[in-house]
């Protein structure tokens, strides 16, 4: 399959300071893509890179194996959700599907008006009058009934209440099983994407700390919980990405791509959540670090 | 895309059309009463043999009104700027829904041309409009106020003829320019006002005399053009010169016989041959002695001008300016549109 | 037709979740032979998870031999496990019940009880896998 999206050393900087450095991924079609990382991290400038609104500072960036929003012809097969799922305040929902219709040659306007027949949204209400959650689901309408092949969202539900957040959700699955869309959406909660993401990219201080397969995440990172000892002496394929001892136990989360043989170790799963704070948290601690390696 | 331009745009375009509407009503209903009341009051007063009098009184009656729309006019293309130019993109980036347009089919540059073409357009054929509705109905009044506010000068000029039109392209873009870089709608209108003012007083200050090399003549002081020698309090003696109707008067200095500019004349002429006549029969006599003293003396008048069959060229060519300006300012847009905002 | 739920907690993969209802439902004797599971949109609608998440859960039941797809009809049960299953558990279960009074004769409560057998549970499949 093609990558939905390809970046190679991708960066973007705002007068002095990098938002996003260094990025190098290779999405593939047909996934529903998670961005995480705590606010700030950078997950907007790169979901603003791939939608064309703005342009990269150092390396390529390529949508659907084109240059993002080129053309007339890549800006159709490329959706936004933007922050805040902005939507025009003196415009009625039915003006929103209007103006879909007029921007876009692919609209498809059954669809759409199917959609806001399903969510009982009065055709004739502004969309300053709407609640987010339905605002969110009409910007999500117009993204979708213009029959994109890729969907970006920059944290759709960060500022909804949990039923419209599911609701919202579900909409999107659903859009993204009927249309095979493929999916991008940023979050800083993993709850967020925990159910819904096949794939997964984790943000940290404008780095890509871990992009892949959730699975294949879940599959290659392992809790060691053990007697006390140093995890400098672990075999060179397992990469500790949080270590904390007691005077007794040591306690490790660590990438390991091949099975781990070590019997006194105690293997334990680790969620996703897990995961994505492991990431985090090593990432907060980069500053530390280099003291620590001192001291062995 | 032009549906979306329209559809945002049709409260304030309303207004506009309002606007112009009850101006045409206001004018044609006192427009022709008025031009009327010119043609008849000029042919009683020819009769009579001096229309001094009837002009003066016929300026004064309509004066209120005249200024009233004169500096409403001045203020359109400011309004326009301020109301118009600066919350079009702005508003748009402060609630953030250029992120949702700008993802339909459809480029930031189309998006760009037909937002301004639009909206552009409105405001220029707007100021054009209000402009030559102004113009026709002033006519009179420009005949009768002819020496008192000739049209080449600064107010008149402004807001007669075509340039309006430049103005109010000029004040649009000045509006968009401000919030593209602003970001903000109020700061955007604040510093649109502030520019707009600055450059309405700049251009008339600096600009314009300079268009057309100005005229200079330098004339014997004669009791035929001089309307009036002013001795003031600090005895110093100054000139007035009469002046051609209609023109632009850009400075009037007295100069003495090596052409240096002097800022008065002798103070021993208001003692001497200047002095004020004694008895009245000798006024005509001691004018004449006083002249002839001045021009013997060596002073003579240097006047500074543009004449008044400058009005069009100048017009054209100020017209010009704000339109090279508009479209600098536009290209400076879609420069900072396209690459800086996000 | 069954409905799917999830539970976040439980640790276990929300595919082998929906896997394991479908074979719970089936020895249950919920789902028979014929019967239609639900479209993979109306499951996704319903539990706003990941689409391939559901179609790999019916993959993997379509490799048990449990279910088969229709191309534009829908995923179908083709084989029951409650006949099958229940005949084979009756033997087992009598020796955990022999097994679990044996235990309890020895002075283990109920969650010692639990403990051992998930122990014995893990470092078995532990083995397995290794």
């Amino acid at each position: 399959m093609t990558a939905v999206l390809r970046a190679r050393g991708l960066g973007k900087r705002y007068r002095k300071h990098w938002a996003l450095s260094d990025c190098t991924l290779d999405v593939p079609a047909g996934r529903v893509v998670g961005l995480v990382g705590p606010n700030g991290a950078g997950k907007t400038t790169l979901l603003n890179l791939a939608s064309g609104q703005m342009a990269p500072t150092a390396g390529s960036i390529e949508v659907l194996g084109a240059q993002p929003a080129e053309s007339p012809a890549q800006l159709a097969r490329v959706g936004y959700v933007a922050q805040d799922t902005p939507t025009y305040s003196g415009l009625t929902v039915a003006e929103h599907l209007k103006l879909g219709a007029r921007l876009n040659p692919s609209w498809d306007d059954a669809l759409a008006r199917d959609r806001i027949a399903t969510l009982g949204l009065d055709p004739r209400r502004r969309a300053g009058r709407l609640s987010g959650g339905q605002r969110a689901q009409l910007a999500l309408t117009v993204g979708i009934a213009k029959r994109p092949e890729l969907l970006i969202l920059d944290e759709p539900v960060a500022a909804l209440d949990p039923l419209a957040r599911r609701e919202f959700m579900q909409a999107l699955m659903e859009a993204a099983v009927e249309q095979r869309l493929s999916v991008v959406l940023s979050s800083h909660l993993v709850s967020d994407l925990e159910r819904t993401c096949d794939y997964l990219i984790v943000l940290v201080d404008s780095r890509v700390q871990v992009a892949g397969d959730v699975d294949e995440l879940l599959a290659s990172h392992h809790r060691l919980t053990g007697p006390r000892r140093d995890p400098s002496r672990l075999p060179a394929d397992q990469h500790v990405l949080t270590e904390s001892h007691t005077d007794r136990q040591t306690s490790l989360i660590v990438r390991s791509d091949g099975p781990l043989h070590d019997p006194s170790w105690t293997v334990g799963r680790i969620s996703l959540e897990d995961l994505v704070l492991a990431y985090m948290s090593r990432s907060g601690g980069a500053g530390a670090r280099p003291a620590l390696e001192a001291l062995r | 895309m032009i549906w979306l331009t329209l559809r945002q745009f049709r409260v304030q375009a309303a207004i506009m059309g309002g606007a112009l509407v009850a101006l045409a009503a206001l004018l044609a209903l006192t427009g022709p009463g008025m031009a009327d009341d010119y043609d008849r009051g000029i042919a009683a007063c020819e009769a009579g043999g001096d229309c001094a009098v009837f002009t003066r009184q016929f300026f004064d009656d309509h004066q209120a009104l005249y200024q009233t729309l004169v500096a409403a006019l001045m203020c359109l293309p400011g309004a326009i700027g301020l109301f118009w130019g600066a919350p079009l993109i702005t508003r748009e980036l402060e609630t953030g829904t250029h992120r949702l347009v700008w993802n339909q089919t459809i480029t930031r540059t189309r998006w760009l041309v037909v937002k301004l073409g639009l909206v552009g357009l409105t405001a220029t054929v707007s100021g054009a409009l209000a402009g030559l509705m102004l113009s026709w109905w002033a006519g009179p009044l420009e005949k009768a106020g002819a020496e008192q506010f000739p049209r080449m000068t600064p107010l008149m000029f402004d807001s007669r003829g075509i340039v309006p039109l430049g103005y109010a392209m000029f004040g649009f873009v000045l509006g968009v320019t401000a919030g593209v870089l602003l970001r903000r709608t109020l700061t955007a209108m604040a510093v649109t006002l502030a520019v707009f003012v600055a450059v309405q007083l700049a251009v008339p200050a600096w600009i314009r005399p300079y268009y057309i090399p100005a005229k200079v003549t330098v004339t014997k002081m004669t009791s035929e053009n001089i309307e009036g020698l002013m001795f003031t309090d600090r005895r110093e003696v100054k000139v007035r010169l009469k002046q051609e109707p209609g023109i632009w008067e850009l400075s009037s200095r007295t100069i003495d016989s090596s052409g240096r500019a002097v800022s008065s004349l002798p103070s021993s002429l208001a003692t001497g041959a200047c002095a004020p006549p004694t008895r009245a029969g000798n006024a005509a006599n001691a004018k004449e002695r006083c002249f002839s003293e001045i021009t013997r003396l060596g002073y003579r008048q240097k006047l500074t001008f543009q004449p008044a069959g400058r009005f069009w060229p100048f017009q054209w060519i100020e017209t010009g300016l704000f339109l090279v300006l508009s479209a600098a300012l536009t290209a400076f847009c879609f420069y900072w549109t396209r690459r800086r905002v996000s | 037709m069954i409905e799917f739920h999830l539970d976040p907690q439980s640790g276990v993969s929300p595919y082998m979740q929906l896997v394991r209802q479908v074979r719970h439902a089936l020895r249950l004797d919920m789902l028979r032979e014929g019967d239609q599971l639900p479209t993979v949109k109306d499951v996704v609608a319903q539990l706003a998870i990941n689409p391939n998440t559901v179609l790999k859960a019916y993959r993997e039941l379509e490799h048990e031999g449990l279910v088969a797809a229709r191309p534009g009809v829908g995923t179908f049960v083709t084989r029951t496990l409650a006949d099958a299953s229940l005949a084979a558990l009756g033997p087992l279960r009598l020796d955990l019940r022999r097994w679990l009074a044996k235990a309890r004769r020895a002075g283990l409560d109920e969650e010692s009880i639990e403990a051992l057998f998930l122990t014995t549970f893990r470092a078995e499949a532990e083995e397995e896998i290794a």
